[in-house]
């Protein structure tokens, strides 16, 4: 019994040793003053394909700002911008970005660079989609031959993505058989679609990063609607006063800069083979893909 | 299967290496689990015992909530947590969402009641004449406590390693509030969601592994202090 009074002033010593360096790390990192932080809100593509780990310290370094990173799907990025929650977006929902700037929640929505959306599915092909030129001709197929495809289902850019060719192809998918929905980022869904031999929507990017695991194909490419643009918006300072403005400027004009347009033009040739994003910074949406 | 195998070298070559992004990774987890199960221990002991030792109007209902608590889905925990962090949320003022100190307070929020509903248990099994005959051999009541502490230090430990170990083990929570900042708010299990996602599978095996050979290095530190004197 007497042994617990021996290990207690020992427990206490790193009690206190636990928590001071628990407390120091919280308050010591960011050196700089608070307005130094940046929330940048994104889709976890950015983060996946690891772009994001060459561009960030590199601004960080330039700028002197701490950014704080959070990868969630494009949906709830922008809810989080529109609560004023984050200070800039990087996001690929052009609808929901447009109605985002709409309602007045970001200013300066800056084009920074694509990349496509493909059409995945396992080698066999079972719904032929091969042969089809046109996306929404493929999700016709699909779903003609029930095949099963699976969906992310979370809001995210390439959901709203999916689902815009579904609406273009006319069909409802939503609580058909085939039909599955994992709620999950690209990278678990593509594992989920290659785990089940479905067909699924993804963004080139992932595809490419994670292709050596999964055993899917590229079945369907190249249609027009299958761009992937991805845009910096800054979160809107006279809505959110709270919003570090100058802070999420700095971040925006770094991302259409000319040096961040070069990275990003041979991002991952080395790894991969070929691109992950193609740099867009400057041009008009419509002239994209041509 | 033999991606197991590869995630198992890697973890032992990232040890072996000191890759420094790992082991910073590893000295987060530790500290932040560490310190939020400590946060819960002074709380969660303190609460325990006092309802354990006394008889009040709804204690039972007191009890239930208490061991309903043990049953606080992490991410549940992390959503709230998130929401009064927010920069416009009631603490809003404090800035501390995305920071390490966030992790802490979402992980000693799901520990407390782990350790609160064992200690309980523990304090509750002591035999009810024991506290008479301290009191009879006239000790004060914070002797008394003090004693009844040390009566029940075998399951007080397995408190602190049931607390540490559904903290140091969660994830939805932490990643929430936490964010998973590189070199900020990393930790190993966010770092190893994200590896998944990443299609790393090796590499988050490694992480795996890892957490788990710390998680054990400290459960037999913990186990040889309870383990000292063996009960008679």
């Amino acid at each position: 019994m007497l042994n617990f009074k021996r290990v207690l002033p020992l427990i206490a010593v790193l009690c206190l040793l636990m928590l001071s360096a628990g407390i120091g790390t919280a308050n010591a990192v960011p050196a700089q003053p608070k307005q130094k932080n940046i929330i940048l809100a994104t889709t976890t593509s950015t983060q996946d394909t690891g772009l994001l780990d060459v561009l960030i310290p590199m601004f960080e370094k330039k700028t002197g700002y701490f950014v704080k990173t959070i990868a969630v799907g494009s949906g709830q990025a922008m809810t989080m911008g529109a609560k004023g929650e984050a200070d800039v977006l990087l996001v690929h929902s052009q609808a929901a970005e447009k109605k985002f700037m709409a309602d007045g929640n970001g200013v300066n929505r800056r084009l920074v660079m694509h990349n496509d959306f493909i059409i995945v599915g396992p080698p066999a092909d079972p719904a032929t989609i091969r042969q089809s030129k046109k996306a929404a001709d493929g999700f016709k197929k699909i779903a003609l031959s029930s095949a099963l495809f699976v969906s992310r289902g979370d809001n995210s850019g390439t959901h709203a993505k999916e689902k815009e060719i579904w609406k273009a192809a006319g069909i409802q998918p939503e609580g058909q058989k085939w039909y599955q929905q994992t709620g999950l980022g690209m990278g678990q869904t593509l594992g989920v679609a290659a785990e089940k031999k479905g067909y699924t929507l993804a963004d080139r990017g992932t595809y490419l990063a994670m292709k050596k695991n999964l055993g899917l194909d590229i079945l369907l490419s190249g249609d027009a609607v299958l761009l992937n643009i991805y845009h910096v918006i800054e979160v809107n300072h006279a809505k959110w006063p709270k919003v570090n403005a100058a802070g999420a400027k700095a971040f925006a004009d770094f991302m259409v800069s000319k040096q961040v347009q070069d990275i990003v033009k041979t991002f991952g040739v080395e790894k991969f083979g070929s691109p992950l994003f193609f740099p867009d910074a400057g041009k008009k949406v419509e002239d994209l893909g041509k | 299967m033999e991606i197991i195998i590869e995630g198992i070298k890697q973890a032992l070559s990232l040890l072996i290496s000191l890759d420094p992004e790992v082991m910073g990774i590893t000295w987060l987890s530790l500290k932040v689990s560490g310190t939020a199960t400590l946060i819960s221990l002074f709380i969660g002991i303190g609460i325990g015992t006092t309802v354990a030792l006394t008889s009040f109007p709804g204690r039972q209902i007191v009890v239930s909530l208490i061991n309903t608590g043990m049953a606080l889905p992490p991410v549940v925990v992390g959503l709230f947590v998130t929401i009064f962090l927010w920069r416009n949320g009631p603490f809003g003022a404090l800035e501390i969402l995305y920071t390490p100190m966030a992790i802490i307070i979402a992980q000693a929020i799901i520990a407390t009641p782990i350790v609160m509903g064992i200690t309980l248990a523990a304090m509750q099994q002591l035999p009810r004449k024991l506290r008479l005959q301290i009191l009879a051999l006239g000790a004060t009541r914070f002797q008394m406590v003090r004693l009844l502490i040390k009566e029940a230090k075998l399951s007080l430990m397995a408190a602190v390693m049931a607390g540490f170990g559904g903290v140091i083990s969660e994830v939805g929570a932490s990643i929430m509030v936490g964010g998973n900042i590189k070199g900020y708010t990393r930790v190993l299990t966010t770092a190893t969601v994200m590896e998944t996602s990443k299609g790393n599978f090796d590499v988050a095996i490694a992480l795996g592994v890892i957490l788990l050979l710390f998680a054990f290095a400290i459960n037999l530190v913990l186990t040889r202090v309870q383990q000292r004197e063996r009960p008679r």
